[in-house]
């Protein structure tokens, strides 16, 4: 794992729905090895901790990354103060990231919510191999589903309330395709629930699937051992962690 | 250029400040920003017998000016750190403080013993984890128990001991002078204070464990009034730690009675912490026209 610590110039900011915002910053050396599901770690001035946020997108060729996050709590709102022109400080590109594999006809990508900004990567890369499943409380709550078109990806919208595409969660289009068949993978991002349901109707398939995590975090490398996750590993139990064996797990290992 | 080495135990330092245990493992992450070698020591993951899982997550909990932690001594065991980490620390120029724990006194006794055969240059000997049902603070709570434990570490071992202390207690003084008479050569302090944050949503506590150790910058006045008042129960050295996260600060500690600082916390804000507490500290004594950093080592003038 490659990463550096820094300051990076925000070149883009806007509100895309309430309180979530989208950045675009410029970090050549970042932007050169991120990969799709990796994080990064910013500094929220006045606070102890840094804050993990997913990267959703990656531009080689401008050197920039862009982040996609809600304001939770007093450490994402510090964040969400600064604009276009300010220092972000970061530390990144960090954690394992999702395992890609250009050999697949047929992946889909599953977003809940805010699990869904690190999904965008990925339906770049697979571009029309890729379907999409994003699910939202409702139709305000709905963002980035013009970029994942723009992918070339097929796109499925779901909503709690059902104000705004399918009124049901995303496992239930997921069931569908998978009974359609020729899935190669499935990736998702979102609340536990999601993940857990995601995963169970992969494995009753055997179809290969990998989740991205979320934990509380302390250093974000891996030296801390704070963002603990039980997961079986060689038919034993492991503790590992999120911030560097993951975000991204294969689904099988995690003991939910 | 002023002098900033220092020498705790007879062990030359050529800095004082060292990465507390358990926010830096065994250093590789690190080393992927900054050369250890700038470094005066290193203070290892805290290591027990065998393999640790550690508690559930939540392990974490922001708090203001500082932080929880409850990860519960989550580590491979000694073995595993004598073959694999330990070799690759030795590499490296700096003093390398292997951390130990135990749930029993035998336990960490047994843990030291290993210790005996290797190249590591001192141990700090954890009473103090504030994580674990069993040992850990249990143990730097009581003189009788800190005594004991000390006795039994140092019956194994010849290489200079540190025992680190729980500020969980009434008087931190009478438990430093309880593990002096004991045979350790120096002590460490402090280790994170007891903590507890509730979600008020969910009624849950924040961390699984329920209750955390406290770090950063919020106990630094904890730190420098306890280091100030076992430098003066003892006549050992005092390794200074709890929520340093400038030159400034570590200069403070040591004119406390400090010997030498451990930095914790700070490094999540800033992994490059300890390297510019290192450069500004060097600011700070050549702009007080200071030769050496030993110089100031217990220095306040009380009222």
């Amino acid at each position: 794992m490659k990463y550096t610590q820094g300051q990076f110039m925000i070149t883009e900011k806007t509100a895309i729905a309430r309180e979530i915002y989208s950045f675009s910053i410029a970090c050549p050396e970042v932007a050169a090895t991120a990969c799709p599901g990796q994080f990064v770690h910013i500094r929220a001035k006045g606070f102890t901790l840094r804050r993990p946020i997913s990267i959703c997108g990656i531009d080689k060729e401008k050197g920039t990354l862009r982040i996609v996050f809600e304001i939770r709590g007093e450490g994402t709102s510090e964040i969400a103060k600064l604009n276009k022109g300010d220092l972000i400080d970061m530390l990144a590109p960090l954690g394992h990231g999702f395992t890609v594999d250009t050999t697949y006809n047929k992946v889909i990508l599953i977003g809940g919510g805010i699990g869904t900004p690190p999904m965008l990567p990925l339906a770049k890369t697979y571009g029309n191999k890729a379907i999409t499943i994003s699910g939202f409380r409702n139709a305000s709550a709905v963002i980035l589903q013009d970029d994942f078109h723009s992918t070339g990806a097929t796109t499925i919208l779901c909503t709690d309330d059902g104000s705004a595409g399918i009124h049901g969660f995303v496992t239930q289009p997921l069931a569908e395709l998978v009974k359609k068949g020729g899935i190669d993978a499935v990736y998702a991002c979102g609340p536990m629930p999601m993940l857990k349901n995601v995963a169970k109707i992969c494995k009753e398939n055997g179809i290969f699937c990998e989740i991205s995590l979320e934990e509380r975090m302390a250093c974000g490398i891996g030296a801390c051992l704070g963002c603990a996750c039980r997961t079986v590993r060689n038919d034993n139990e492991y503790f590992a962690h999120v911030c560097k064996d993951g975000p991204v797990f294969n689904a099988e290992e995690v003991i939910w | 250029m002023a002098d900033l080495s220092v020498k705790v135990c007879g062990i030359d330092f050529k800095n004082p400040i060292i990465p507390a245990s358990g926010v830096f493992g065994y250093g590789r992450e690190y080393e992927e920003l900054f050369s250890l070698n700038k470094l005066g020591g290193i203070a290892t993951k805290g290591t027990t017998l065998h393999l640790r899982t550690g508690n559930l997550s939540p392990r974490i909990a922001e708090t203001p000016s500082g932080m929880l932690n409850s990860v519960g001594l989550q580590n491979p065991g000694i073995d595993h750190f004598i073959e694999t980490e330990l070799p690759y620390l030795l590499t490296k120029d700096l003093v390398v403080l292997a951390n130990i724990a135990g749930s029993t006194p035998d336990e960490c006794a047994e843990v030291a013993a290993k210790l005996e055969d290797t190249d590591v240059h001192m141990i700090e000997l954890n009473i103090s984890c504030p994580n674990v049902k069993q040992g850990g603070a249990a143990f730097g709570t009581s003189c009788e128990m800190a005594s004991e434990v000390t006795k039994k570490v140092r019956a194994v071992t010849k290489k200079p001991l540190v025992v680190k202390l729980s500020p969980n207690v009434t008087s931190i003084a009478d438990i430093a002078k309880s593990v002096e008479a004991a045979g350790a050569d120096a002590v460490s302090l402090i280790n994170t204070l007891l903590g507890m944050r509730i979600d008020i949503n969910t009624g849950r506590p924040v961390l699984r464990n329920n209750v955390g150790g406290m770090s950063g910058p919020a106990v630094f006045p904890i730190a420098v009034r306890m280091v100030w008042q076992v430098a003066n129960a003892v006549n050992i050295p005092v390794i200074g730690m709890g929520g340093v996260s400038s030159g400034r600060d570590a200069i403070e500690l040591m004119m406390a009675g400090a010997s030498a600082v451990q930095v914790g916390a700070a490094i999540f804000t800033d992994p490059y912490v300890p390297v510019k507490i290192i450069e500004e500290m060097n600011e700070w004594l050549d702009s007080k026209n200071i030769a050496s950093v030993k110089d100031i080592i217990g220095t306040v003038k009380p009222w």
